[in-house]
């Protein structure tokens, strides 16, 4: 049935500034404060207080909008947008409707089966969070933090470009990353500091038509938007085959159940009443300004992700892992600046130093080894002097716990060189092959696989140092 | 011009006004003289005038982003109608 209808959905994300103060006044911004201990008069909408722009959020604002070819507005000013709700003290949010920062713009996504798809923008602009509402359960009435109220956001708009739940997802993938390799947002769905609602409609395929649209809210993990997706656009198809009308609301989503539900009915359509803020003096972004943030913009993941798959040669597999975030696309760059080949550094972050921060729970920028120092430790390996279970096993745990010493001093203690002695080689072959009589003879007899069994017993006999190039030649010759 | 009951309901529900019927009629008639005396403001031909939004041609007035001093939750919640030790409280909406 499914097959029949064409989903179209459009995104609002909402990124939370990583600023230390609010966008109108100099309340700090934290999350998990003690509740209201961090307000003024301004972020309570006290009388007469006036709100004065916080130019570092502006800036934050212009480098999302470089970051995804937005056109950057240049004269700007605020709205008044208003309405009201108890975790809005002042009656009104201050946002930014007829003059947005940044306009138009898209983001290259690939959809699950590889393909390059564009995501239109049609806008980013600027405005300030809300307090946070809290519901007890079995309590008459609701409790109102306004730590959140003022906190800087972006709102990034797209224009009804996606097709299915998963390139939803991964657009929404693909955005936190900018943010995060930006470092203007932590990209926290958890905590809220980054969030989503979905434009969800269905249309006959074929048609060009939209369908009538549902938004989804309370969305706060990438498979729950997935998942709220996913329920929407069968809810929508079954409505329609059963000739049932669709109805433009505002649904929830739930994590328990997995589905949405209609939040309470709408009171009569919004009216916002949007009016300029006359509180806040407009923002008139020049040329020059402009280009001192564009001279400041980090390398971004498509720009690197083609410089490794370019340059580097990498795999796009390759690539798309050491891009994922910005500390491992650059610890991998300094990797291959210490002159180590670039599969080789990829494969170190993808293998040990993977697992190790798996292990851990740690995230790249917690990763203990300087890229300098691994880099020293790889060498050993590439110069044969130590090998590479050894290396990527004992050496590189050592190598954690004191990051500070080089690998080679940390090897020479430990004792870890790789044996070339010859003489010391062919006893132990000797002496392995004369315990396996009836393997041996296997061998010869023709399988030939059994080669890495006993290459396996020499390394436990030589605790692993036994170089391997080396023993492999004289095992062969030992063995015809 | 003429404002009908209708649009003085709707206006006092977005303010959350309530009006006796009496003050209705006479919003409509206070309305209704406001909007007249503005509508002499369209006899002008304002083709290619910017909106006047601000009252001086200042721009780019920024601070800087730096944390400055709080209310302490105390004072922060002195004036609140209903109210904890933590918390502003309202009745329950969801």
């Amino acid at each position: 049935m499914k097959n029949n209808y064409t989903l179209v959905i459009g995104l609002e994300i909402h990124a939370q500034l990583q600023t230390k103060s609010k966008m109108f006044c100099t309340d700090a911004v934290q999350f998990g404060a003690e509740p209201n201990s961090l307000t003024s008069p301004i972020s309570l909408g006290h009388p007469g207080a006036m709100p004065v722009v916080n130019k570092k959020a502006v800036e934050f604002a212009i480098k999302m909008g470089l970051a995804c070819g937005c056109k950057i507005n240049e004269l700007n000013y605020f709205d008044r947008k208003n309405y009201f709700y108890p975790d809005l003290p002042k009656g009104y949010q201050t946002t930014q409707d007829k003059a947005p920062i940044c306009v138009g713009g898209a983001v290259e996504i690939r959809s699950g089966n590889g393909e390059k798809k564009t995501v239109r923008l049609n806008r980013i602009h600027m405005e300030e969070d809300a307090g946070k509402l809290i519901h007890l359960e079995g309590n008459a009435d609701s409790f109102i933090d306004l730590n959140r109220a003022g906190t800087p956001l972006i709102e990034i708009v797209t224009e009804p470009d996606l097709r299915s739940a998963g390139d939803a997802s991964t657009f929404l993938m693909a955005i936190r990353k900018l943010v995060r390799y930006l470092e203007i947002c932590d990209g926290n769905m958890e905590e809220g500091s980054f969030r989503c609602d979905a434009n969800v409609s269905v249309m006959p395929t074929g048609s060009t038509e939209y369908g009538k649209k549902v938004e989804i809210k309370n969305m706060n993990s990438f498979r729950f938007v997935q998942k709220a997706i996913d329920f929407e656009f069968s809810r929508q198809c079954n409505l329609l085959e059963n000739g049932a009308e669709i109805l433009s609301e505002t649904r929830m989503f739930s994590a328990e159940t997995g589905e949405t539900y209609a939040m309470r009915s709408k009171e009569t359509m919004n009216d916002y009443r949007y009016f300029p803020d006359p509180d806040l003096q407009p923002i008139f972004v020049d040329e020059k300004w402009l280009n001192s943030i564009r001279e400041k913009m980090p390398p971004l993941p498509a720009f690197l992700f083609e410089k490794f798959t370019s340059h580097y040669l990498l795999t796009e597999n390759d690539a798309t892992f050491l891009t994922e975030n910005r500390e491992t696309a650059l610890y991998f760059e300094a990797l291959c600046l210490s002159k180590i080949p670039a599969k080789i550094s990829a494969n170190w972050l993808m293998g040990t130093v993977q697992s190790y921060l798996r292990e851990n729970n740690l995230e790249m920028n917690q990763f203990p080894i300087s890229a300098s120092s691994l880099g020293e430790l790889i060498q050993l390996v590439l110069d044969n002097t130590i090998s590479h279970t050894i290396a990527a096993g004992e050496l590189f745990n050592q190598l954690v716990l004191s990051p500070e010493t080089p690998p080679i001093n940390l090897a020479e203690k430990l004792n870890l060189f790789q044996n070339s002695d010859e003489a010391f080689l062919k006893e132990a072959i000797d002496k392995i092959l004369l315990q396996m009589p009836d393997k041996v003879a296997a061998y010869k007899s023709g399988k030939k696989g059994l080669l890495g069994l006993f290459m396996g017993e020499l390394k436990k006999a030589t605790q692993g140092k036994a170089d391997p190039r080396l023993s492999s030649q004289l095992l062969e010759r030992a063995l015809n | 011009m003429k404002i009908d009951k209708n649009t003085v309901d709707k206006i006092a529900h977005l303010a959350r006004l309530k009006l006796s019927d009496a003050e209705t009629e006479k919003m409509q008639s206070n309305m209704e003289q406001i909007l007249s005396w503005m509508e002499k403001l369209n006899e002008l031909d304002t083709t290619g005038v910017e909106p006047l939004t601000h009252m001086s041609q200042e721009v780019n007035v920024f601070r800087e982003d730096v944390v400055g001093s709080h209310l302490s939750k105390e004072k922060a919640l002195e004036n609140a109608t209903f109210k904890d030790e933590n918390f502003f409280r309202v009745p329950k909406i969801i």
